[in-house]
């Protein structure tokens, strides 16, 4: 039997991961017990109803976040009760994280924004700037490098979210509703985006979607429904 | 604005507490000039006329309490005993004995009262700034010739008198023709008015003391230490022993008075200049909320994002700093060049002001204070923000 290749070698696995909100009194539970695998060079898309626990798993998986209970492993490292510390340096060089609101810092440039993740990570400024300006040309976006950020359309705006996220050169890129804020057009081209990134770069991609076209176009598909998986196929 | 704030709190307590401290010192200067750092006079005397009846062994079998022959004797008794005495003490720098007593001066047209200082002017100038203070005439004059006088200028200008001319005064046992020898101005108008200096022999003959009765007048290398030494003085010589620091307690206590509440007054500039940039940063943190969670998100720390919020403090802290310390030195000097002419107290004709380092000192402790407590409590609050929570929130 051939050993499991580089690319589809696992890199996100959950196990039984619950979790709750408490407002006042009330206790909601949101999780109640989610284990699912995420391999590299993979897309996975998560569908399901508004509130059914989607982005509150994302959030978790992304470690902006702690799980009540249930393990969170990434890259064979159990991180859901590592330190701060910990989670914090993962978040800046294995995890790239994309929202539907693109989330830029409209007083920054494009390159400004795409280079915070390597400024945070210690490069200086030229490197910064010479390595963010690769990944905007691999995404068509090198001659709008110096404008700043709210200048740009919504779809451009989205992929210099996405070129943000992969300038660390990340294992696992987490996105919520990344088209969810773009037309037809757009959001086919940035899901496509995602898709050769996971190709190409060997990255394990995981979507959180209500567009079930696109999300019928992933590797893998995840259905939840009241904080459960209901189907994993 | 907050900036400004800044920039004026420094400035406008630099200014004041060089004005304040400035007057203070120049008061301090002039006393210590004038009065010296300690006055010794009248020995502690037992005025109960305590009579003792002692047997062999030293022990005091009775005593009782007769006021009849009990004389009190004014001034020191013995001066060179007294004086041998101080010389023991090493942080003295200058003894002048001094003889006082009062004598009309008669002038050409008018007479008026004065109180007579005898003394000997090598160690008077020891212990004074009589030099400094003679405005007319010359105190060589004064020192070779013991049948001249010193008169002080307001004396002078009552009488209408003029250097080189010839007075009468006249005391209790008879009358002295004495010369002019010179003018002097302490600033202190109740000397300037009243006092005139001869030297000590004529005076002893004239008030016809002539071998007690004097007091001394010391001057110290540092006379902050007086209090402590004139304790040392009384405790040793039994003579009372009053340093500058509790004779002139009165005014000391106005200047301090002045100075502290002058530095809370423009402290509050400060204060308000701080509530400024926490109500800036507090805002800011409000508005760039989202902002944080992102910077979160992608792998900052708590105290990266508070730490862009207490830069932003250091920055206008610095810059408040530089200007603020510039324009308290311009301002400082221009003040000290604007006329104002005082007498009473002391004698200036502009505005005194005190250049010392521990005004700008203290300035840039109270800024940095009030800065670093409004700069930290919205650093604290963004380094507090949950990612998740807000960008949940704001989906």
């Amino acid at each position: 039997m051939d050993s499991p290749t580089n690319e589809y070698k696992e890199l996100l696995r959950v196990e039984n991961l619950h979790h709750s909100f408490t407002e006042g009194s009330q206790k909601t539970e949101v999780l109640k017990g989610v284990s699912l695998q995420v391999c590299a060079s993979e897309t996975t898309a998560i569908v399901g109803p508004s509130g059914c626990g989607k982005s509150t798993l994302l959030y978790l998986l992304g470690l902006l976040d702690r799980p009540e209970s249930g393990k969170i492993f990434l890259n064979n490292f159990e991180v859901s009760s590592s330190t701060e510390q910990t989670r914090t340096a993962l978040r800046n060089t294995s995890i790239g994280f994309i929202f539907q609101f693109h989330f830029l810092i409209k007083e920054l440039t494009v390159i400004e924004n795409v280079a915070l993740p390597l400024r945070k990570f210690g490069a200086d400024a030229k490197e910064s700037e010479e390595r963010s300006f690769v990944v905007l040309e691999k995404l068509g976006l090198a001659e709008k490098a110096q404008r700043f950020a709210n200048k740009l359309s919504g779809g451009e705006q989205q992929r210099v979210a996405i070129a943000r996220a992969m300038v660390n050169s990340p294992s696992l890129i987490l996105a919520d509703e990344p088209t969810g804020n773009l037309d037809t057009e757009n959001s086919e081209n940035v899901f496509g985006v995602l898709q050769e990134l996971a190709e190409i770069e060997n990255l394990g991609v995981l979507i959180v979607t209500h567009n079930s076209e696109l999300a019928a176009k992933t590797n893998k598909l995840i259905q939840m429904k009241d904080g459960l998986i209901i189907k994993d196929e | 604005m907050s900036l400004l704030g800044i920039v004026l709190g420094i400035a406008f307590f630099v200014i004041t507490q060089a004005q304040t401290s400035g007057f203070e010192a120049f008061f301090i200067r002039t006393i210590l000039g004038t009065n010296g750092a300690i006055r010794i006079s009248d020995r502690f005397q037992d005025m109960h006329g305590t009579v003792r009846s002692s047997s062999k062994d030293g022990k005091t079998s009775f005593f009782f309490h007769s006021k009849e022959g009990a004389l009190y004797t004014e001034g020191i008794e013995n001066p060179k005993l007294l004086k041998d005495a101080l010389d023991q003490f090493t942080e003295i720098s200058g003894i002048s004995e001094i003889l006082e007593g009062n004598a009309i001066l008669n002038g050409i047209s008018r007479s008026q009262t004065v109180q007579i200082h005898g003394i000997v002017p090598s160690n008077h100038i020891m212990v004074s700034d009589l030099e400094k203070q003679i405005i007319r005439g010359e105190l060589s004059a004064f020192e070779l010739d013991p049948m001249t006088i010193l008169i002080g200028n307001r004396v002078a200008q009552r009488l209408m008198l003029q250097v080189g001319d010839r007075v009468n005064i006249q005391g209790r046992t008879g009358n002295l023709q004495l010369r002019i020898a010179g003018f002097f101005e302490t600033g202190v108008s109740q000397i300037d008015k009243n006092r005139v200096y001869i030297h000590l022999s004529t005076a002893k003959a004239f008030i016809g003391k002539r071998f007690s009765g004097s007091i001394f007048q010391l001057s110290m290398f540092d006379p902050s230490k007086a209090p402590e030494i004139a304790a040392q003085i009384q405790e040793t010589t039994g003579h009372r022993t009053v340093s500058w620091q509790e004779r002139e307690q009165v005014w000391l206590d106005v200047f301090k008075a002045l100075r502290v509440s002058s530095a809370i007054t423009v402290s509050s500039i400060l204060l308000l200049s701080g509530l400024g940039i926490f109500n800036v940063f507090a805002i800011m943190v409000i508005e760039k909320t989202r902002d944080i969670a992102i910077l979160r998100s992608i792998g900052f720390k708590p105290s990266d994002t508070s730490s862009i919020f207490l830069w932003q403090g250091v920055i206008i802290l610095f810059f408040g700093i530089i200007v603020g310390v510039s324009l308290g030195i311009l301002s400082t000097y221009g003040i000290s060049q604007i006329p104002l002419r005082i007498r009473g107290i002391f004698s200036t004709d502009s505005f005194v002001v005190n250049w010392d380092l521990t005004h700008y000192l203290w300035a840039i402790v109270i800024a940095t204070v009030f800065v670093s407590i409004a700069s930290w409590i919205p650093a604290r609050r963004a380094a507090r923000i949950e990612p998740a929570k807000i960008i949940r929130e704001t989906l």
